[in-house]
């Protein structure tokens, strides 16, 4: 049993600690947000050449820094302390994942795209009539020759703006809420019939509606079993769960410290705010929120490797304990400082605006409790 | 970073398990099965076994006898101990007053007083909170005047009255926090005794709960006659003891793995209750999702713990995630309290003492759940009650 981390891993995080420290303040931040393309294809170029962190969970032999999940964790963390908005989990831990665990014919090819930076991935899943199903899915995959015929229509897409690939999920058979008939697919985004239409998030990030309609896929498209993918879907959602908690203890443990500094400042009834026990006490259970988030997303992070049910059962349950925190501890700090608070012009704002879109990003608390429930108590009468 | 256990650590396991099962006292298993108020000698039964293998204290240095374990070993016995429901020594000597005796007594006091705690010899009782000083301990009044007696020896001379005493009834001595500069600040005038509880003078009055069982009690000294020699530490410094003792043996506070067999338990009780529309209890949706969200809640604190553990072990120390234990792991102990009584609906209501126990009215698992939810509402109050634990992190932790 072991909670350490490596001396690689302790430098990784100090490495992406210290280059956003001075590449990603909040400010530079704001700035790159405000203007055309809302994103920054230098900072990703420099994650890529500078850092090498694109690399992170891939192996040596294939130009990676011959991490996993660890090393996933100890990034995203990093990410959510800065906020950035930049597509490390679509692109290194989403497609990442499909394409460690299946085996694609330009799987080596694509992950060395992606360490170069070249190749930049969104994950088409959800759909608009789907909510937080996996399995519920209208667009369809048709065979055509030896390839597919793709139509459909995917909901907030995360990083769609950016992308230069999609990872989609699609009916090959069945029903459109059965577990059996769904494949994965990689579609350049560029391919004739893809639209997106690109909008902002609340929280900073870019995304788009993508509509298929007659994309014509080649047969080395497919990603996984034809039909089958739902429990690769699954598992590498699980993986996007434990890195967006890590992110999220990241966003969470920024917002505790900012109220904390911000209560020892701030001056009422001639006095410190801080001083106030009923403060205080409120900044203690958003420590205990913090560091319960921190304790369970390490329980996800190695759990990742357990078998089906118990990968599940662990990433439902960190996803369940992060999202009441997201929720406590980002409506506490907006309290907490006041007025202040709810305006623009403060990060913690920002933080909250974050900390509640991954309340429900890849299912909301209560989605991951059924999901929990079923999963450790059996099935509902 | 992994949970993997080391085949020494498996070993180590089967070894810890088939103690427990080979040499636990058949008596004291019947006595808790039948959950009689249990006597001083069952009380003694399992630590007294525990001594004689050298297992009584395990965070104990090595040279008094602790066990040298690793903090995985300490955490494998702990979970083994849980699992077979064992009835762990009393806290009051070994975690409590040894540390303290061993960290600030002279080498008379560690050779007098530690053998006692280990073996069991010596029941020991606490006396630190009085009817005026709870939560501010510091504000005690217990008053200790230093005299010469006739035969040419200085004594105390103790007056006052201690409360909460947890089985004091049966103690043979106590430690006690007393007054012996009234004019010094709270804190800077408190001295730390250990007093023979057959002294002239003490005597110990039955405090009785509210699901009626006597645990607690007032103790009163009056004019009681202590040698000097039994004071631990300097005159007036006793608080720096207090709060040593307060600090010690943070882990292990969060009773996980006892809460862990509590759930198991309250998950079979919810299994073969019925829910309002016949199926299981566990299947009704309002149930098995309170019972899912404790669960996670006990995860939670479990890789808390085991964050805390690892930081022990690579030397660093607790962490200010040790500071959680003791409010997240009492919350969760009560929650599972108040849902095993939920659980069982009508027969969460009788009291059965007057028809004796197993009288045959409802389930025999819910006999006593009442009574223990009852109970288990000192957990948060005790040990520095969780809003005190609040203002403790908030001042150590958090810097406020």
């Amino acid at each position: 049993m072991n909670f350490s981390f490596t001396e690689e891993q302790s430098m990784l995080r100090d490495t992406v600690a210290s280059y956003l420290a001075d590449h990603y303040s909040f400010d530079q931040r704001r700035a790159m947000l405000a203007q055309e393309p809302h994103w920054s294809p230098a900072i990703w170029k420099a994650f890529a050449e500078e850092l090498g962190i694109l690399g992170a969970p891939f192996s040596e032999e294939l130009g990676g820094l011959g991490g996993g999940p660890v090393e996933n964790m100890i990034v995203m963390q990093e990410m959510g302390r800065a906020l950035v908005v930049e597509p490390y989990l679509g692109t290194v831990v989403i497609a990442g994942g499909f394409l460690k665990h299946s085996s694609h014919p330009n799987a080596e090819t694509l992950i060395g795209q992606i360490i170069a930076g070249e190749a930049i991935f969104a994950f088409a899943y959800a759909e608009p009539q789907g909510r937080y199903n996996l399995a519920d899915l209208k667009t369809t995959a048709a065979k055509d020759g030896t390839g597919y015929v793709l139509n459909g229509h995917k909901a907030v897409v995360i990083g769609g703006a950016y992308a230069t690939h999609l990872i989609v999920t699609a009916r090959t058979g069945g029903g459109q809420r059965d577990a059996e008939g769904i494949s994965v697919f990689i579609v350049e985004k560029g391919a004739a019939g893809v639209s997106t239409r690109d909008y902002g998030t609340v929280d900073g990030f870019r995304a788009s509606e993508v509509t298929f309609e007659n994309v014509k896929l080649p047969a080395d498209a497919l990603v996984g079993p034809e039909g089958h993918a739902l429990p690769l879907i699954e598992k590498v959602v699980d993986e996007a769960i434990a890195a967006t908690c890590a992110e999220a203890c990241g966003v969470l443990s920024k917002l505790h410290e900012g109220t904390l500094e911000y209560t020892r400042q701030r001056k009422q009834f001639g006095q410190p705010i801080s001083a106030f026990q009923v403060l205080q006490h409120r900044m203690v259970d958003m420590f205990i929120q913090v560091e319960q988030a921190v304790s369970m997303t390490y329980m996800a992070t190695i759990k990742l490797s357990d078998d089906d049910k118990a990968r599940s059962q662990a990433a439902a349950a960190a996803k369940v304990q992060i999202g009441k925190a997201c929720r406590f501890v980002g409506q506490s700090a907006v309290q907490l400082h006041g007025g202040m608070g709810v305006t623009d012009e403060m990060a913690v704002g920002h933080y909250f605006k974050r900390s509640t879109m991954i309340e429900s990003a890849f299912g909301s608390t209560d989605h991951h409790l059924a999901r929990y429930e079923f999963l450790s108590l059996g099935q509902a009468a | 970073m992994n949970l993997d256990f080391s085949p020494e650590e498996n070993a180590f396991r089967q070894q810890v398990r088939a103690f427990i099962k080979d040499n636990y006292p058949p008596e004291l298993r019947a006595a808790q099965d039948s959950g009689e108020p249990l006597t001083r000698e069952l009380y003694l039964a399992w630590h007294k076994v525990l001594a004689k293998k050298g297992w009584v204290a395990p965070s104990w240095p090595k040279e008094f006898g602790g066990t040298d374990w690793t903090p995985t070993q300490k955490y494998i016995w702990s979970e083994e101990s849980a699992a077979a429901e064992t009835l762990p020594p009393l806290p009051f000597g070994v975690n409590m007053l040894a540390p303290v005796v061993y960290t600030f007594g002279t080498e008379e006091q560690k050779a007098k007083f530690l053998p006692g705690i280990y073996n069991g010899e010596v029941w020991w009782c606490q006396g630190y909170s009085e009817p005026g000083a709870g939560s501010d301990l510091a504000s005690l009044k217990t008053k200790a005047e230093r005299v010469t007696a006739d035969d040419g020896k200085e004594y105390y001379i103790v007056n006052g009255q201690k409360t909460w005493t947890t089985l004091g009834q049966f103690a043979d001595w106590g430690f006690f926090l007393v007054r012996t500069d009234p004019d010094a600040k709270p804190q800077a005038g408190i001295s730390f005794l250990l007093i023979d509880m057959k002294s002239p003078g003490v005597s110990v009055r039955p405090i009785i709960t509210l699901e009626g069982g006597h645990e607690v009690n007032d103790v009163f000294l009056d004019n009681v006659k202590v040698p000097v020699e039994n004071r631990i530490f300097h005159e007036n410094q006793g608080w720096t003891c207090a709060k040593a003792l307060l600090a010690h043996e943070r882990s292990g506070i969060a009773g996980v793995a006892r809460s862990k067999r509590n759930l198991e338990k309250l998950r079979q009780i919810a299994t073969t209750e019925r829910s309002d529309a016949g199926g299981s209890l566990l299947s009704d949706a309002f149930f098995r999702r309170k019972v899912a969200e404790l669960e996670i809640d006990l995860t939670a604190l479990e890789f808390t713990e085991l964050r805390t553990l690892a930081g022990e072990s690579s030397g660093k120390g607790p962490g200010p995630e040790s500071s959680i234990l003791k409010i997240k792991g009492t919350e969760i102990q009560q929650r599972l309290q108040e849902l095993a009584l939920e659980a069982v609906g009508h027969y969460g209501a009788p009291f059965l003492r007057d028809l004796g126990h197993n009288a045959g009215v409802g389930p025999d698992y819910a006999e006593g759940l009442a009574g223990d939810m009852f109970n288990g509402r000192k957990t948060s109050i005790y040990g520095g009650s969780n809003e005190i634990q609040r203002n403790i992190i908030a001042k150590m932790v958090l810097g406020l």
